[in-house]
């Protein structure tokens, strides 16, 4: 019982990662009706600069603050340079495109940081478990990324629901001209938009960072993964994002930890150890055909759409 | 009537004599290396053909065509696991596994559009490709070697390089013939017609869905055939046959070499794989004069210029190097 207790926090953690990434995704689709492959590459050179500025600073915080800035100027330049070119595109276009960025990101950060990966380590403050529950611990580390997660869904929320700004960001997806003809920058509105998602999904992989190591293409999993969290939750809502990430962590990690046993109550064990990694890797995209079989529009179609 | 000499037909005649007569040059100079590279690009020229009948003529956005490669190839390798090494068996056979996962994948992925579609086929060859990791008794991650390339009861003999390119650019050229009766076809004009204006053809009375399908599945079936053909040349497999990445190179090799073209794909192969080849080299020794062993240093990290590359292509060449073919011709 303790043991699920801790895997369904373990769920809840990796979808709480997985929705820094799909938020910044489906705002960046919703509103730009962009689909930017790229947006991994900017996850691992979130993780990347803090790994480096943790090394300079000595500091752990300032290592990350410093990599969240450095992602957010990275993803602002990408936008004015290549990714404002490819608005009112096809999404093939888009998806060639930002394929194209992909390698150019991942050779990037060879040339630079060299093949090797490399190690954010934590502070001994955060190396601490807490107790949850009355004799039940759980790392200190973990939890704090679900409470930062938490803050920041919270923040989005505000943001584009109760402030100007964001009130300026959902009239510029639904009627980019009307909103231009206003008097309103939309260019700029769109670059603030993207550095947004891009300083999203930079948090993700430096928080991610000392649980596993800084390496190159460590973002191409939880871009795939982040996609199919936005496509189940419908594109373009982030309500939809937040649902089916922590949906789509739970059932990745209670797959991976709980199937192998349920699976040995019905198949011979040699079958069993077969058969349990291929289908808990497996599940979610299985989720994810389901719900699109089911209803193609996603979980939660974002209006208008 | 259509001119038949056009600069188009003059680039694709050069290209197909240059495929034809590439095997007396390397026989005569003993350049073995050209001919491997050709033999895979040839392969993979195949594979893109086959996506482009449905992305270019279909509109269908496949981003998991790399699948059927994979599954093409492990049908061959497991069989030659498994003692059979009959390619009488192995190539009818894996053609119609590719097809029977293409009719289940296409049958659930074409109720959706646009980027869901795109995502949904993703998640497939994703299914696949993890299929394929768990595969203990073939090798799991670490892949198969086969040991024995495909027999054909004396018939052809594979292992001859020569022989094997010929069969390859054979069956390129054949698929290539065979999607060219296709698309012009009744069946193609409903194909293309779904995708410019669906609601109309099936307004007309067209079961467009079945007609996708159909279309959907000759792709998934002529992929495995070339997946089959892949696995007798690396004489291995492996799941990295069919990593994302791979589905991405051929939709890179379709728009590269222009969608909605007949031999577009098998110049977009070409162009891809030859710049993969040349791009170190001539990074190395077009910068070596001015910065010396740094440019041999950057020459490691080619992508880093084929990204941006296709990037550009993207921007300011549509319709690929068939594309601009066409307009140099309209002047």
């Amino acid at each position: 019982m303790l043991y699920f207790l801790e895997q369904c926090l373990n769920g809840v953690q990796l979808g709480m990662l997985l929705f820094l990434v799909a938020a910044g995704l489906t705002l960046i689709f919703g509103i730009m009706d962009l689909v930017n492959l790229a947006h991994g590459s900017l996850y691992m050179l979130g993780a990347y600069f803090a790994a480096t500025f943790a090394a300079l600073t000595d500091s752990f915080v300032l290592g990350a603050v410093l990599g969240l800035l450095a992602t957010l100027v990275v993803g602002m330049a990408v936008e004015v340079i290549a990714m404002r070119r490819l608005y009112g595109r096809d999404h093939l276009d888009h998806v060639l495109g930002t394929f194209g960025l992909l390698l150019f990101f991942n050779e990037l950060v060879r040339l630079i940081w060299g093949p090797a990966g490399m190690t954010l380590s934590l502070p001994p403050a955060l190396l601490t478990a807490v107790e949850i529950l009355p004799g039940v611990y759980y790392p200190l580390y973990r939890a704090v990324i679900i409470a930062v997660a938490l803050i920041v869904a919270v923040s989005l929320y505000v943001l584009i629901m109760r402030t100007r700004v964001g009130m300026l960001i959902r009239a510029g997806a639904s009627n980019r001209e009307m909103v231009s003809a206003l008097g309103i920058n939309i260019k700029l509105l769109y670059t603030f938009v993207f550095g947004l998602g891009a300083a999203l999904a930079g948090l993700a992989g430096l928080m991610q960072a000392p649980i596993l190591t800084v390496q190159i293409g460590m973002g191409e999993n939880i871009l795939i993964l982040a996609f199919v969290v936005i496509i189940i939750g419908g594109i373009g809502s982030i309500r939809g994002a937040f649902v089916a990430s922590i949906f789509a962590g739970l059932v990745d990690t209670l797959g991976r930890a709980f199937l192998p046993d349920l699976l040995r109550l019905f198949l011979s064990s040699d079958a069993a150890s077969t058969a349990a990694p291929a289908l808990s890797s497996m599940l979610i995209y299985v989720l994810m055909a389901a719900v699109l079989v089911l209803r193609p529009g996603g979980l939660f179609p974002a209006a208008g759409r | 009537m259509k001119p038949h000499f056009t600069l188009r037909n003059a680039f694709v005649a050069a290209l197909v004599g240059f495929l034809l007569a590439l095997p007396l040059y390397t026989g005569l100079s003993g350049n073995s290396f050209l001919l491997t590279l050709f033999t895979r690009i040839v392969i993979l020229a195949l594979a893109a053909t086959s996506l482009n009948l449905i992305m270019g003529y279909g509109g269908m956005v496949s981003f998991g065509h790399a699948a059927y490669l994979g599954i093409g190839g492990y049908v061959v390798g497991i069989l030659a696991y498994e003692g059979i090494s009959s390619g009488f068996v192995q190539w009818p056979l894996a053609i119609l596994i590719s097809a029977l996962f293409a009719l289940g994948i296409g049958a659930l992925s074409l109720r959706t559009r646009g980027v869901y579609f795109i995502m949904i086929t993703l998640a497939f060859a994703q299914m696949v490709y993890y299929v394929a990791v768990a595969l203990s008794r073939y090798g799991a991650d670490d892949g198969l070697t086969i040991s024995r390339r495909s027999q054909f009861a004396g018939l052809v003999d594979l292992s001859n390089r020569t022989v094997f390119y010929y069969l390859c650019l054979a069956l390129l050229l054949g698929t290539i013939y065979l999607i060219w009766r296709l698309v012009n076809s009744r069946f193609g004009m409903v194909i293309r017609g779904a995708r410019s204006n669906e609601r109309r053809m099936r307004s007309i009375g067209f079961p467009t869905f079945r007609y996708r399908l159909v279309c959907f599945v000759i792709a998934g079936a002529l992929c495995g055939l070339a997946g089959a053909l892949l696995a007798n040349f690396t004489n291995f497999i492996s799941p990295a046959m069919m990593h994302w990445t791979r589905s991405g190179d051929l939709i890179v090799m379709v728009v590269l070499g222009g969608m909605g073209s007949v031999f577009g794909p098998t110049i977009g192969a070409v162009a891809l794989l030859v710049l993969e080849e040349t791009l170190p080299f001539v990074i190395g020794r077009l910068g070596f004069p001015f910065f010396g062993d740094a440019a041999l240093r950057a020459a490691e990290y080619w992508q880093i210029v084929l990204g941006p590359m296709l990037l550009a292509i993207v921007l300011f060449a549509r319709g690929g190097i068939y594309g601009l073919l066409t307009r140099a011709e309209r002047g």
